[in-house]
């Protein structure tokens, strides 16, 4: 389809205006983040190094993120084999209840963060008489991880159909060497898609935290939000944002290659 | 015989639901024998094939391999290997490896595996494509490979799910060849499901027809075309003027429902037989379609050979006379 001169042009300034929206925030978060200003006024009245240096020793800001990226891990683990033991069962048998466990596994993705939250606060400390903690938050995290890579295996469960599964069985090979030889290959680009948002999802994540996280406990969410207004804190949490905005560019670019990679070679 | 079947199934049942698919079925497919499933889908002719190959367990009733009861037995635990129809090659290994792969989960040494599953390819000449991704196949390759894969573990009996439903016409010639070939040189059974039937008839030994999860008739290519016992098959096994038990007792004079196949059928200016109109010709190159008003009120299909000599002149409209031999009428049991 050919487009006119004005439609192209119009088109363009559309898609500069949605994309400034989304990222002149950003910029601004990393001009502050060498800003000499406390307050975060704009436009800063000077340039400097040292929320950079500080956020480097702020012993609060790294425990966060150590903290962050070993919950974001653990519930995406724990995601990646439930998810995959889940969707093989409802796409590869047919069993009673088969429909109502589909629906149950995608909920947790859909209700409000503090639903699940409160929800949870409530089992793990009444019922369950446990202490919140790192174990508390990474389960979870895990109840709506698991429906990231249920979404991404099923999906590529569906279309890779039965046949292949069925060569192998018929070529001799049992369910476990079906499993590592055939089935897996085949998903491990859906898995690695699925474990990337997973881990994602947990990594930001501060509305089911916040109710599972007990007081001892913080990631890197709950750490910016506390310091945020601090007077003394807030362009570290500046120099924070930056880094955490090129690290996410990972995994975008991994997933894009893998992806890239399965077109070439589909 | 005191030789085992290959295959030997009893009041084999399969049901989905409420469909039975297959329904109390007995056969018996004697060892070294091109044995086709031949019928229209939902017939339950792949599903007797899934049956075997343990993909599928039976509703009720027993399968036999060999003199043996496997009728639970996993797949992995029976000795037959399955061509299936979208060929099922794994896509993210090799070709080589895509054949040694039943060798490989035997527990065969790596050297070992790939010099048989060279041969194999070898012998479907596909050896310089051994590093190539099944993606970068044609199918009538991917369908050789898929054979290789599956004859390289040497089952006793090899199963064909239509596996040349995916090519074009001459390739598929080519192939029917081949597999026949392959056949004798392996000297093993091979059960052939299809719904073509004129690659029935040309490869089988001998033919099941299937018809709503019942065999139909059993026989060999011959008895089926020349003597179908019943409307069904008359019908569904090439072409036939089918009378029904009115249209015989009037036109033939015959008790009950009658065949008659149109290349049996004569036609001639004069003389006796049943008058009509020529209403329809069409040239099919080596012969050519007549269709034949009858006075009697039926619409004969006629087929002549195009040998030398033939009527070349656009007979359209032309009084004829049909006539046949009473041999070349076959009773049908509907």
């Amino acid at each position: 389809m050919r487009l006119g001169r004005a439609a192209r042009a119009t088109l363009g300034v559309i898609t500069g205006i949605v994309l400034a929206i989304i990222y002149l925030p950003l910029g601004i978060v990393l001009v502050n983040s060498f800003s000499t200003s406390q307050a975060l006024v704009w436009p800063p009245p000077g340039f400097t190094l040292e929320w950079w240096a500080r956020a480097f020793t702020n012993q609060g800001a790294l425990d966060a993120v150590g903290t962050s990226v070993l919950v974001a891990l653990l519930a995406t683990s724990i995601a990646l084999v439930l998810g995959t033991l889940v969707s093989l069962a409802l796409q590869r048998y047919r069993f009673f209840g088969r429909d109502a466990v589909s629906l149950l596994v995608i909920l947790p993705i859909a209700l409000p963060g503090i639903v699940t939250g409160i929800a949870l606060n409530n089992a793990f400390r009444t019922v369950l008489d446990l202490r919140l903690g790192l174990l508390t938050i990474v389960v979870a995290h895990a109840t709506f991880c698991i429906v990231t890579v249920f979404n991404n295996v099923i999906a590529r469960l569906r279309r890779m159909g039965g046949s292949l599964e069925e060569a192998s069985a018929d070529l001799g090979a049992g369910l476990w060497t079906t499993f590592r030889l055939v089935t897996f290959p085949q998903l491990r680009s859906a898995l690695l898609a699925g474990g990337l948002l997973a881990f994602a999802l947990s990594f930001d994540e501060i509305i089911v935290t916040t109710f599972t996280a007990g007081s001892g406990v913080k990631t890197l969410p709950i750490w910016i939000l506390e310091n945020l207004f601090r007077p003394n804190q807030a362009p570290v949490v500046n120099v924070i944002a930056v880094v955490l905005v090129l690290l996410s560019i990972i995994p975008i670019w991994v997933a894009q290659r893998v992806a890239g990679a399965e077109a070439v070679a589909r | 015989m005191d030789e085992a079947p290959a295959i030997r199934l009893r009041s084999l049942t399969k049901s989905f639901g409420t469909v039975t698919a297959v329904d109390a079925l007995d056969l018996d497919i004697r060892q070294g024998e091109f044995f086709s499933m031949l019928g229209p889908s939902g017939s339950g002719k792949t599903t007797v094939l899934r049956l075997i190959a343990g993909f599928e367990q039976p509703t009720s009733g027993t399968i036999e391999l060999f003199g043996e009861d496997v009728t639970s037995r996993a797949p992995f635990d029976r000795d037959v290997n399955t061509v299936f129809q979208d060929y099922a090659l794994f896509p993210h290994m090799n070709v080589l490896d895509n054949v040694a792969y039943g060798l490989r989960v035997r527990g065969m040494g790596r050297a070992e595996r790939r010099e048989r599953a060279r041969e194999a390819l070898a012998s479907v000449r596909l050896e310089e494509f051994a590093e190539r991704k099944p993606t970068q196949l044609s199918g009538g390759q991917r369908q050789r490979v898929a054979l290789a894969r599956a004859t390289v573990v040497e089952p006793k009996a090899l199963l064909l799910d239509e596996p040349l439903g995916a090519l074009d016409l001459k390739l598929r010639q080519g192939m029917q060849v081949e597999l026949k070939e392959m056949q004798r040189a392996l000297g093993i059974t091979f059960i052939f499901v299809t719904h073509d039937q004129e690659e029935a008839l040309t490869l089988s030994d001998r033919i099941a027809v299937f018809n709503e999860g019942r065999i139909e008739q059993l026989g060999t290519p011959q008895e089926i075309y020349e003597h179908p016992v019943s409307p069904f098959v008359a019908d569904f096994v090439g072409t036939s003027n089918l009378f029904d038990a009115d249209e015989a007792k009037r036109m033939l004079k015959a008790d009950g429902p009658r065949s008659l196949r149109p290349e049996k059928i004569t036609l001639a200016d004069a003389g006796k037989g049943l008058p009509g109109t020529v209403s329809e010709v069409i040239y099919l190159g080596t012969s050519t379609r007549i269709l034949v008003d009858l006075d009697a009120g039926y619409r004969l299909n006629v087929l002549e050979q195009n040998v030398a000599g033939a009527a070349t002149h656009d007979r359209r409209g032309s009084k004829v006379v049909a006539s046949w031999s009473p041999a070349d009428v076959v009773e049908l049991h509907p």
